[in-house]
């Protein structure tokens, strides 16, 4: 593609055709403020964060959607721009509840950030009426608080076009304008499936998830309480940068030594019982596919998705796998078999998880997701909450050990911390699928069509002779494209794979907020999902059916996978819902 | 849902026949959903959820986006206009007037909000702008009949009219 030049405060700038004026600016080193703007997802040019002066234009332009040509000149610091930008947030500060110092984004907050940038001196200046909203927490896993919404509609942005859910949305007009659902239905009686990706754009403080970190801290403090926590497999990708480290940086090491630190019996990995997720996944894929069973078997991991498939594709909850999701299965096994090892009462056991989700706050809850009044999960926390339960707690993140989990529940293989990425989970279940239909213990491990960020991948193995169709999609618009496809008989697999959030748990909407300004320049997802994929490179054993302690769980206690036993502690049922239930 | 009063949804099944013949004529158009309401309030009267729903399936989009749209534009109404229909304005000279009193005393006693019905199906009450009788300011109207110089205290006497 041809390049454009154009001046930006007086200096040449070469930048490629069709771009705009932020991303030509961000060639030349200039970071342009915006507010609304994330890009692909929510390009509207409608805060006014991001005016610039274009020479001969009537007016300030919007950089983020203007165009560049031949020969602009443009400025992007005039006293013009930047007393236009600061009167814009002002007046955006005059219906903002700035309840900063007890805000759970104050620190990380972008329209703080801003008012810091353009040195907003009076926050009161466009003081005026103001509509008072009710916070709305009728969902099990996040509220939403309008007084701190600056209406710049990212959240509906992402939940209709990312993830074709679309239950919330900006409603009446003018100074009555407000995000919120049809009817004013609470959150928690739409079709919201609990993927949290509003939270994870959101600018402000004005949706979060559901903090559960005192109960988390009251439990460890109960000397009756045997408190065990397990952390998912895209937490160690995520968690370092709530602590200043870069994008993508495995803390798997520091994140296990402030677990200990902040006083949980048991450090244990779900990475571990994504590895027993393989053995009861692959063996009931392979009982489908052998015996005539309904096909394609869908992946059941994601509780975002699952709850999706409930409302919007209820006649396909018979092709879900019965499998309990890995957060589920560790909370059974640990009440279980680990608490018959060990001796201990399963009703004093607190079982927390620390996980990139916020459907897992509802997936705990669900129907048949735990045995004799027991919950298999009591607390699932975002590794947001983590982080702040590190602050809370004093502890300096970067200055702490690398240490190892417990044993038994803390060993995996590579096969188990791939789940975290997109295609990882069809990988991990391909290794293991492979081995059991050849029995070739020296059989493929990299199973490389399945991996990367695109949103839909297909891909077709020769295994023994016959050919196995698999079908990968993360994101919930690029899922519902897929299975019209397979309802329609346009395509057809066996397997299909299906993360709720784009990119997988990696891009989950508990992960640390990334700003727009980030995120609208780097790839966050391929970023966090290489941490894993080197995690699994770098390891001995990289099928789960080669875990020791998976190995010893089935021999001494399950039998095999499958067996009755593991039906009953790790496998689950599903409802059909229907839209608007 | 809001606690806001309204009248039992009593659309029939020519209705709904209706509608879903409306939708498909429309349905392949750029910017469908426009008509498609406008037509649907002028079969129903009102855009109740029931029928929002229905648009939202047909149309395969979040019934949010249709209520979006539906609450955006005042031509637009959530609730079936009342027997006798309230209309006080409150364009600049009623409004300097005193007619926001008005608007505020008749809310109250019919315990409802701008554009909403009596659970009854009696009254509506609806905002709106001038009449062009500015020389009888503040005005109200119920159905085609016109009251002027109001004050507050003339809000039950009216009502009672027609209760």
């Amino acid at each position: 593609m041809a390049n454009v030049n154009i001046k930006i405060n007086g200096m040449a700038v070469s930048a490629p055709e069709g771009s705009t004026i932020l991303e030509a600016a961000k060639i030349a080193g200039i970071d342009i403020p915006t507010l609304c703007f994330l890009k692909d997802i929510n390009e509207i040019g409608a805060c006014r964060m991001c005016v610039v002066e274009v020479k001969g234009a009537r007016s300030l332009v919007a950089a983020c959607v203007y165009p560049i040509n031949e020969g602009m000149e443009v400025f992007t610091n005039t006293p013009k721009v930047l007393d236009s930008r600061k009167k814009t947030l002002q007046l955006i500060l005059s219906t903002h509840d700035r309840k900063c110092l007890s805000c759970v984004r104050s620190g990380n907050c972008e329209l703080q950030k801003l008012c810091r940038d353009l040195k907003v001196d009076d926050e009161h200046l466009y003081d005026g009426e103001r509509i008072e909203y009710e916070i709305d927490n009728s969902a099990a896993h996040m509220y939403r608080d309008n007084n701190k919404c600056v209406l710049c509609r990212r959240c509906s942005a992402v939940c209709d076009k990312i993830q074709g859910v679309g239950v919330i949305g900006a409603n009446e007009r003018g100074f009555k304008t407000n995000l919120s659902s049809a009817f004013e239905m609470g959150l928690g009686e739409t079709s919201c499936v609990s993927c949290g990706q509003c939270i994870a754009v959101c600018p402000t403080g004005a949706i979060s998830e559901k903090d559960n970190t005192n109960e988390v801290f009251a439990a460890i403090a109960d000397p009756e309480k045997v408190v065990l926590v397990q952390t998912a497999p895209a937490v160690r990708a995520g968690l370092g940068e709530a602590f200043g480290y870069p994008i993508g940086t495995n803390v798997e090491g520091k994140m296990v030594a402030a677990l200990r630190r902040l006083g949980f019996d048991k450090v244990f990995d779900t990475n571990f019982s994504a590895d027993l997720t393989i053995m009861e996944e692959a063996t009931e894929f392979l009982d489908r596919f052998s015996n005539g069973g309904v096909l394609p078997l869908i992946t059941s991991c994601s509780p975002g998705w699952v709850k999706y498939c409930e409302h919007y594709f209820p006649d396909m909850t018979e092709n879900l796998s019965s499998c309990k999701s890995p957060q589920q299965m560790f909370g059974a096994i640990a009440k279980s078999y680990y608490a018959e090892k060990m001796g201990i009462d399963p009703k004093s056991i607190v079982m927390v998880s620390i996980m990139p989700c916020t459907a897992k706050k509802f997936e705990i809850g669900r129907d048949d997701e735990g045995r004799d009044g027991m919950a298999d999960v009591d607390i699932a926390l975002t590794v947001r909450e983590l982080s702040r339960m590190i602050e809370r707690a004093g502890l300096n993140f970067s200055a702490l050990p690398d240490e190892e989990f417990d044993d038994p529940l803390g060993i995996y293989t590579g096969a188990g911390v791939i789940f975290g990425a997109t295609g990882g989970v069809m990988e991990a279940a391909l290794r293991t699928a492979v081995y059991k239909l050849t029995g070739d213990e020296a059989g493929p491990v990299d199973f490389t069509e399945v991996r990367g960020v695109e949103g839909i991948k297909e891909a077709t193995y020769n295994v023994n002779g016959t050919e196995v169709k698999v079908a990968v999609a993360s994101g919930l618009k690029n899922a519902k494209e897929l299975l019209t496809k397979v309802k329609n008989g346009e395509a057809n697999y066996h397997f299909i794979e299906i993360m709720g959030c784009p990119g997988g748990c990696v891009n989950g909407g508990g992960q640390p907020q990334v700003h727009a300004s980030i995120r609208n320049f780097t790839d966050i997802r391929a970023i966090r999902a290489k941490a894993l994929y080197d995690i699994d490179a770098a390891s001995k054993l990289r099928k789960s059916h080669e875990n020791p302690a998976i190995k010893e769980l089935y021999e001494t206690y399950l039998g095999e996978p499958g067996s009755h036993k593991a039906h009953e502690l790790l496998h689950t049922t599903y409802v059909k819902r229907g839209l608007y239930n | 849902m809001s606690s806001k009063n309204t009248v039992p949804f009593a659309g029939t099944k020519a209705q709904e026949e209706q509608l879903l013949q409306v939708i498909s004529e429309n349905k392949e158009e750029r910017g469908a959903l426009m008509p498609i309401l406008q037509h649907a309030q002028e079969i129903y009267g009102y855009l109740p959820i029931e029928v929002q729903t229905i648009i939202a399936r047909e149309l395969d989009i979040p019934l949010e986006k249709v209520y979006g749209v539906v609450t955006f534009y005042s031509q637009f109404s959530l609730f079936p206009k009342g027997k006798y229909k309230i209309s006080v304005c409150l364009g600049t000279a009623c409004y300097v007037k005193g007619s926001g009193d008005i608007f505020n005393k008749l809310s109250e006693t019919l315990a409802i909000d701008s554009g909403e019905c009596t659970a009854d199906g009696k009254f509506s009450l609806d905002a709106c702008r001038c009449i062009g009788a500015c020389g009888l300011a503040p005005v109200l109207t119920v159905n085609d009949d016109v009251y002027g110089r109001l004050t507050v205290d003339d809000v039950d006497g009216i009502l009672e009219k027609y209760v």
